[in-house]
């Protein structure tokens, strides 16, 4: 049914390159636990440890023990904003949590979660672009900076795009003396971040969102950092995180990072304009069409983010789907089903508005013949899922007969 | 023609959409989710709605290799089912949720969604068959197996609706052949339980969930002349035909079991009698349609009244019945012979049984039949008496929830 495909959901996973991929499968040809002493676990050792250290110098970490490999980003999310809030809370002096109201649920859901054993959750503003409100963090700091365990702001969102002001977030963390923990997952290899330069203690990233395999990530962890482990065991990772470390996803992850920095500039000047030109083509197409979260500079050079009024998401996705472009409704929950994203509604987007979403993200294998024929693809989608409606709207049988009064059936009146 | 298969994860569904696309058609699954916090894991007897449910759908898809989607209509199964299911409830009258959701969920709201995507036509799993007349026009009819014969909660569809229904399982001999189908397969579901109870009741007691819903005010249990035989929690917890959980002070005086014959939610009163008290043979429904064409001989008044059978619930035995059409009591007629095609107009269905049933509450559906064929349906509003002869319904004395459904 589908003839030619074209991926437009890099946000959710990127397709790993051949370079990448050859150096993934070759690693996993070679056998050595790199905690065992003998001469093949060494071996293991020197190749995740040349990993390590090229992340470090990638994410600008300020020595190779400050970067603590994760089965991916949602366990350093929860690492860090687990293990911060218990270090930090352990004589029960600092039970506060700042996080922004549009992070990931790996870092909203841990919070929450926190916030049912004790935790005070402060949940921080943002404006109707996505971008955090740092007056409402400066207030919050202001107010109980030395009852607050920490600060968790992500560094793009991974919705709607939008940067957020992570430099000052991380200025006003240090001036308050708390410690902030940044969730790059989306922005790494796509934005400059320099973990040292920014002063934050700790930072989540992870591979399959830059041609990386699925199944690691690292926690930036400052060397100052107070961390309690989430779960225990061989303590292989700074005492902080046990299990056997991924040596192959470990070098594929940093091989993936290498070629994702080694020419950024260049590379992401190329992404944002391919983005700008599918923005600039579904706006000429579809004149009703919105893009949510910040325009230009403001957002990642991948992302696209825009509102259909009128159209279910469901539809939407169904129809680009047949047409043959994988693109995302917005937030997945476990069911698969969309949900009108917390994210939006969190920008002050009404719940209609936010069920009619679709997000395109773009990436290193996106071309433009495959912009422009999205683009070509956009209005006919668009009209057919306008026709099916919104579910929250009347039925058609229902108008059709609405010549007839209805007779109420109960309480309910319809 | 492009089917859309609607998929809720058990056997019935995965066979169709799997024959759907065997008969050559273009199939797309889609699984609805209906509850807006799905459970993880399936239990007990419901059939769907969690995510394992919509795990297995999805797997089916991709073993008969279909695309598959999961479509949120929550809201809409929140408003025009659950919330229907509980205000029927409050009224004293007893619906039955699975004809609400096939009536504006799977063959509206979804069908509606359909046709608007470009598709032809909607499959499901139910046990009922399509029949072309030689004029061309649809008509349902009951599956071959009779244990297994769902046209009862599809009696609500209409005309322009069964036109785009596809019942591809509806012509199997026995659910054993569809299960046996599945497992030859290798649909993972083949040997998945069949589910009974209503889906968005969690563990199957209906009672304490509705009690949750439902503010309880205690009131009066009484005899047939009046007389307090005891209290009870709620009215609106109780269904005409009930027999247990009233807990009443004293015996009946014949010493015989005693059943719910009345549930007045504006009084909070319920009324039990003797079994004999539950006999009905005069049945008034509201809410009338035509599965295709209305009979050609039914009309309006006694007079002009057809033959046909008569079910009261989704799996009794259907009984002999004299229909004709009554007034309609909220609007003028259009015409005549005005027969509506949709649900909420005035029309009043009645009917007469040639042998008396039991345990008919209002709020359930009837549904007429003519040998296999489904003429229509109705919602009891009202029934009257076996013993009293069977006097004319609309001379009845109105009885509790008639008012609110009529106003």
């Amino acid at each position: 049914m589908f003839a030619v495909r074209a991926y437009f959901d890099h946000a959710a996973t990127s397709p790993m390159q051949a370079d990448v991929l050859a150096a993934y499968t070759a690693e996993l040809t070679r056998v050595g636990n790199p905690s065992a002493l003998h001469a093949d676990g060494q071996a293991a050792r020197m190749r995740l440890e040349a990993a390590r250290e090229e992340l470090a110098e990638l994410a600008g970490a300020g020595s190779p023990s400050e970067v603590l490999f994760t089965s991916g980003g949602t366990e350093a999310d929860n690492i860090a904003v687990q293990g911060l809030w218990r270090a930090r809370n352990a004589q029960a002096a600092r039970p506060r949590l700042l996080v922004s109201a549009v992070e990931h649920p790996a870092v909203l859901e841990t919070a929450e979660a926190l916030a049912a054993r004790g935790a005070e959750l402060a949940i921080l503003p943002v404006d109707s672009a996505g971008v955090l409100d740092l007056a409402a963090l400066e207030a919050e700091l202001a107010d109980s900076a030395e009852r607050t365990a920490l600060i968790s702001v992500m560094a793009a969102n991974n919705e709607v795009g939008a940067l957020q002001p992570i430099a000052r977030a991380a200025e006003l963390a240090r001036a308050h003396g708390v410690p902030l923990h940044i969730d790059a997952v989306q922005a790494f290899g796509q934005v400059p971040l320099d973990f040292s330069a920014l002063g934050a203690a700790a930072m989540s990233i992870t591979a399959h969102k830059l041609g990386g395999p699925v199944g690691v990530g690292a926690l930036l962890l400052a060397r100052d950092a107070e961390v309690a482990p989430v779960q225990f065991g061989g303590g292989q990772e700074r005492a902080v995180r046990s299990g056997t470390l991924d040596v192959a996803g470990a070098v594929a992850f940093a091989a993936a990072a290498r070629a994702a920095c080694a020419d950024r500039p260049q590379r992401t000047a190329a992404l944002a304009a391919l983005r700008d030109r599918l923005i600039a083509g579904i706006e000429a197409a579809v004149p009703q069409a919105r893009l949510s979260g910040p325009a230009g500079p403001g957002r990642l050079p991948g992302s696209v983010h825009m509102v259909f009024p009128g159209c279910e998401a469901d539809s939407l996705l169904f129809g680009f789907d047949a047409a043959g472009f994988d693109t995302s409704a917005g937030s997945a929950c476990a069911a698969g089903v969309n949900r009108p994203s917390s994210v939006l509604l969190a920008m002050g987007m009404s719940e209609t508005d936010a069920r009619s979403a679709q997000r395109f993200t773009l990436g290193p294998t996106t071309t433009g013949a495959e912009v422009d024929a999205l683009i070509a693809a956009v209005p006919g989608v668009v009209a057919q899922a306008r026709a099916a409606g919104m579910v929250s709207a009347e039925p058609a049988w229902r108008a059709a007969s609405a010549e007839r009064p209805a007779t109420p059936t109960g309480a309910v009146g319809r | 023609m492009r089917v859309l298969a609607a998929m809720s994860g058990g056997v019935d569904s995965a066979v169709a959409a799997a024959r759907a696309a065997d008969a050559g058609h273009e199939v797309v699954g889609v699984h609805l989710a209906l509850n807006r916090m799905p459970g993880t894991l399936r239990t007990g007897s419901r059939g769907c709605c969690t995510i394992e449910d919509s795990r297995d759908a999805a797997r089916v898809a991709g073993m008969i290799g279909i695309p598959f989607y999961v479509w949120d209509f929550s809201e809409r199964f929140k408003e025009d089912v659950v919330d229907d299911f509980i205000a029927e409830y409050s009224q004293g009258r007893t619906p039955n949720p699975c004809m609400r959701c096939n009536e504006r969920i799977k063959f509206a709201a979804l069908l509606d969604r359909a046709l608007a995507l470009g598709f032809d036509a909607v499959a499901t799993g139910h046990y009922a068959e399509v029949v072309r007349t030689p004029a061309g026009s649809p008509e349902l009819h009951r599956g071959h197996d009779m244990n297994k014969d769902q046209s009862y909660v599809l009696g609500v569809l209409t005309g322009p609706q069964l036109e785009h229904c596809l019942f591809p399982i509806g012509a199997s001999a026995a659910k054993a052949e569809v299960r046996a189908e599945a497992a030859e397969r290798g649909f993972p579901v083949a040997s998945k339980p069949d589910s009974y109870d209503i889906c968005f009741v969690p563990d199957g007691d209906t009672k304490a969930w509705l009690a949750d819903k439902i503010p309880m005010r205690p009131g009066l249990i009484r005899d047939e002349d009046g007389a307090v035989l005891g209290e009870h929690e709620g009215a609106m917890s109780f269904t005409v035909g009930q027999r247990r959980g009233l807990s009443l002070e004293r015996p009946a005086v014949d010493g015989r079991p005693r059943y719910v014959t009345g549930v007045d939610a504006r009084s909070n009163t319920v009324t039990v009698g003797g079994r004999a008290a539950l006999f009905v043979d005069a049945l008034t429904g509201i809410r009338t349609s035509w599965c295709g064409e209305p009979p050609a001989d039914l009309g309006r008044g006694e007079g002009a009244a057809i033959e046909c059978e008569v079910q009261i619930r989704a799996h009794s035995e259907p009984v002999p019945a004299r229909a004709w059409l009554g007034a309609c009591e909220s609007e003028p007629p259009a015409s005549e012979f005005d027969v509506p095609a949709v649900r909420p107009a005035g029309q009043l269905l009645h009917v007469r049984t040639a042998e008396p049933l039991t345990g008919v509450a209002p709020g359930q559906t009837m549904v007429l039949y003519r040998g296999t064929r489904v003429l229509g349906q109705a919602t009891i509003d009202r029934t009257a008496r076996w013993e009293e002869g069977g006097a004319a319904p609309a001379q009845q004395p109105e009885p509790a929830g008639a008012g609110a459904a009529l106003d």
